[in-house]
């Protein structure tokens, strides 16, 4: 359960994480950190509240240097990769951060339009059709371009922030806290819209939540993220028979058999 | 992972078409990887007799979109046109896009459009684009009139009216809270009165002596240039006594205030209406305008004045120094022209100014902080309109004090 699994051939991973240790002076995050995310696949990373779910994000994003340890990503050595490879690997990625960091002073179809614009050859008729698009994806109405993030309400940014992520066509996206601070209805629909897109896009999804129920409806695997490293990896019915405390209580409280039989019935039905 | 052949460097046999081929590396440092595969989008366009046959294989990326583009809209409108996606490794939803909307274009002319190959992650994708793009009548963007201009300006107006009303129920808001603290002492925040007093009087001091002193000297300087033209540089200390006393020293003082404090005002204010603590005080049973206003504008209005003398006895040192060093007037002379050719009119007629000056800043400033939304922009936007408003009002109040003055004979 721990590690990758054995069937998964080598080429498949996408992500690598070897020994990572990241430190904030002497408060140390993660000490050896080890984790594969495969291609296609939704990965979940969960664990309590300061274990450093977006540090490890972060870190593999590139915002933050561990002190130590290896991460590769699509084959390219973060840490060692020159700037050209840096950016060359940053389009094939994209972030949606929690509030979606949308530029304010940009409308939401010119913030979907900043990763374009590097595309040499691309006229700017059609990356602003090419943003519409994007936006129009994300479930957003198609006239929300034309509105500033300060108009948005915090579902929509999130979903701009989603557009923008998507703008180049990337192989992973990173989703940190997809469906916080989100209506019930607005995260179902959120967590809908992820799978759809992971599926019709082939995007890998490395998505840090709380939610327990997107990580019932659409996670493939989940990461649990605790004693500074991942504890363990697994899909949701693996998850259940651990036996590690923290985790046990994770999967096994209140809310979680709440999720759970709510799933069952949509299941059933 | 990213093999860079020379052949797939080059652009592979999709280049030569390229509109903007030769602008394509024009940032060598970016490099798109899916374009630099062993396997780049190429695009074939076969002219049968019934149909156009567009044969697509390899992978498409962003960079390509352009060439896709325009062959298909080339191609759509005359005859049926056939898309062949049987090679495609792999369409990025810029393709699809291009497919979709290929698709509506050959429909809107009467033609058709069909799509053969492809495997299901290809077809799904071109799907899904297909359900994203417009309903027909979705983006109906309606010209402005002349009436809708007309309604912009007199929104402005109607704007510019209620943010004057706003000031006036502030100054309101501040009285009546400074009435009920002096019948409810208990209630005054007497800590946060000396705290605001250090703040904005105090650590004030230095850069208004300074700018008051240098006043003083530019305009002994200037005037003794003038003056000496006439022999009668003796009057320069009438000039600066007058010109320092009656207006620079106070006005230049409040427009520094409002620089300064204003802006801290509505910033402090202001951050705390952004996250909610305004909204936490009210739910505590404490007023916003006791505990926040009071104490800032009365701060202001017990240290402008202050300010004010200081500014002055700076302005007259920097004229005097001058004055001895450029004209020879010895500061025991320069003493006693002031005081004998001096009214102490001048003096009363700048100070009354003071304490109004001081309400007009401290007015503004907690009312832009108050006026603040819950983002980041607002407080910035809000904090720079109070430092100008602060300005602006200090120098109409100016100019009407210097109207009242003059009919009254002072």
């Amino acid at each position: 359960m721990t590690g990758p699994a054995p069937q998964r051939s080598e080429k498949d991973v996408v992500i690598r994480l070897r020994g990572i240790r990241n430190q904030f002076g002497s408060h140390v995050v993660h000490d050896g950190l080890d984790l594969d995310v495969y291609r296609g696949e939704i990965l979940g990373v969960v664990g309590g509240s300061g274990t450093g779910k977006s540090v490890l994000l972060r870190s593999i994003a590139g915002l933050i240097r561990p002190a130590a340890g290896e991460i590769e990503v699509l084959g390219t050595d973060v840490r060692s990769a020159s700037e050209e490879e840096r950016t060359a690997l940053e389009r094939r990625w994209g972030v949606m951060f929690q509030d979606g960091a949308l530029f304010s002073s940009l409308n939401v179809r010119e913030n979907v339009e900043v990763p374009m614009r590097g595309v040499a050859g691309l006229d700017p008729a059609l990356r602003r059709a090419m943003a519409d698009l994007k936006i129009s994806l994300s479930g957003l109405p198609w006239l929300a371009g034309d509105k500033f993030p300060s108009e948005l309400s915090g579902g929509m940014r999130k979903r701009a922030g989603l557009a923008r992520a998507l703008a180049l066509d990337p192989e992973i996206v990173f989703l940190d806290e997809p469906t916080a601070g989100l209506d019930p209805i607005g995260a179902a629909d959120f967590d809908t819209l992820i799978r759809q897109l992971s599926d019709t896009m082939g995007l890998t999804v490395f998505l840090v939540t709380h939610d327990l129920d997107t990580l019932h409806a659409i996670c493939d695997r989940i990461a649990v993220l605790a004693e500074k490293k991942v504890l363990v990896t697994g899909t949701m019915d693996e998850m259940l028979e651990v036996d590690h405390p923290w985790v046990h209580d994770y999967f096994h409280g209140p809310r979680a058999r709440a999720a759970l039989t709510a799933k069952d019935m949509k299941d059933a039905r | 992972m990213v093999q860079q052949t020379p052949q797939a460097r080059a652009g592979g046999p999709l280049a030569p078409h390229r509109h903007h081929g030769n602008q394509r590396y024009h940032f060598p440092w970016i490099t798109n990887p899916l374009t630099d595969n062993p396997a780049p989008a190429k695009i074939e366009v076969l002219e049968e007799d019934a149909v156009t046959r567009l044969r697509l294989s390899g992978r498409f990326a962003l960079a390509d979109l352009t060439a896709l583009n325009s062959r298909l809209t080339a191609a759509t409108g005359q005859k049926p046109v056939e898309v062949d996606l049987t090679g495609v490794t792999r369409l990025d939803t810029g393709a699809a896009w291009a497919i979709a909307e290929a698709e509506l274009r050959a429909k809107a002319a009467g033609q058709t459009l069909t799509l053969t190959g492809g495997n299901p992650d290809t077809l799904s994708l071109i799907e899904t684009v297909r359900k994203a793009l417009p309903k027909p009548d979705a983006d109906e963007v309606k010209a402005r009139s002349l009436a809708d201009r007309m309604e912009g300006l007199g929104r402005a107006i109607m704007g510019a009216l209620a943010f004057l009303a706003d000031l006036v129920a502030y100054l309101g808001l501040f009285l009546a809270r400074l009435a009920r603290s002096l019948r409810h002492p208990s209630e005054f925040r007497l800590t946060a009165l000396v705290h605001h007093c250090q703040e904005v009087g105090l650590k004030a001091v230095p850069i208004v002596a300074l700018m008051a002193f240098l006043i003083g000297v530019v305009l002994a300087f200037q005037g003794s240039t003038q003056l000496r033209q006439f022999g009668a540089e003796v009057f320069v200390v009438d000039l600066i006594a007058v010109s320092i006393l009656r207006e620079l020293g106070i006005l230049l003082t409040a427009i520094i205030v409002a620089g300064r404090t204003a802006s801290a005002f509505t910033a402090a204010i202001g951050s705390m209406k952004m996250r909610e603590e305004i909204d936490a005080m009210r739910t505590l049973g404490i007023d916003p305008a006791t505990a926040l206003i009071v104490p800032r504008v009365l701060a202001l209005f017990l240290m402008l004045p202050i300010l004010g003398l200081i500014a002055n006895a700076a302005g007259l040192i920097g004229g005097a120094i001058m004055s001895w060093v450029e004209l020879g007037i010895s500061p025991a002379m320069f003493r006693s022209r002031l005081i004998e050719g001096t009214d102490i009119s001048h003096l009363i007629v700048g100070m009354v100014k003071a304490p109004v000056f001081a309400i007009i800043i401290g007015v503004v400033g907690c009312q832009a902080g108050m006026k603040v939304g819950n983002n980041a922009e607002s407080l910035g936007q809000k904090t720079s309109a109070a430092v100008v408003t602060a300005i602006f009002s200090v120098i109409v109040a100016d100019a009407m004090f210097s109207i009242f003055f003059a009919q009254v004979g002072l």
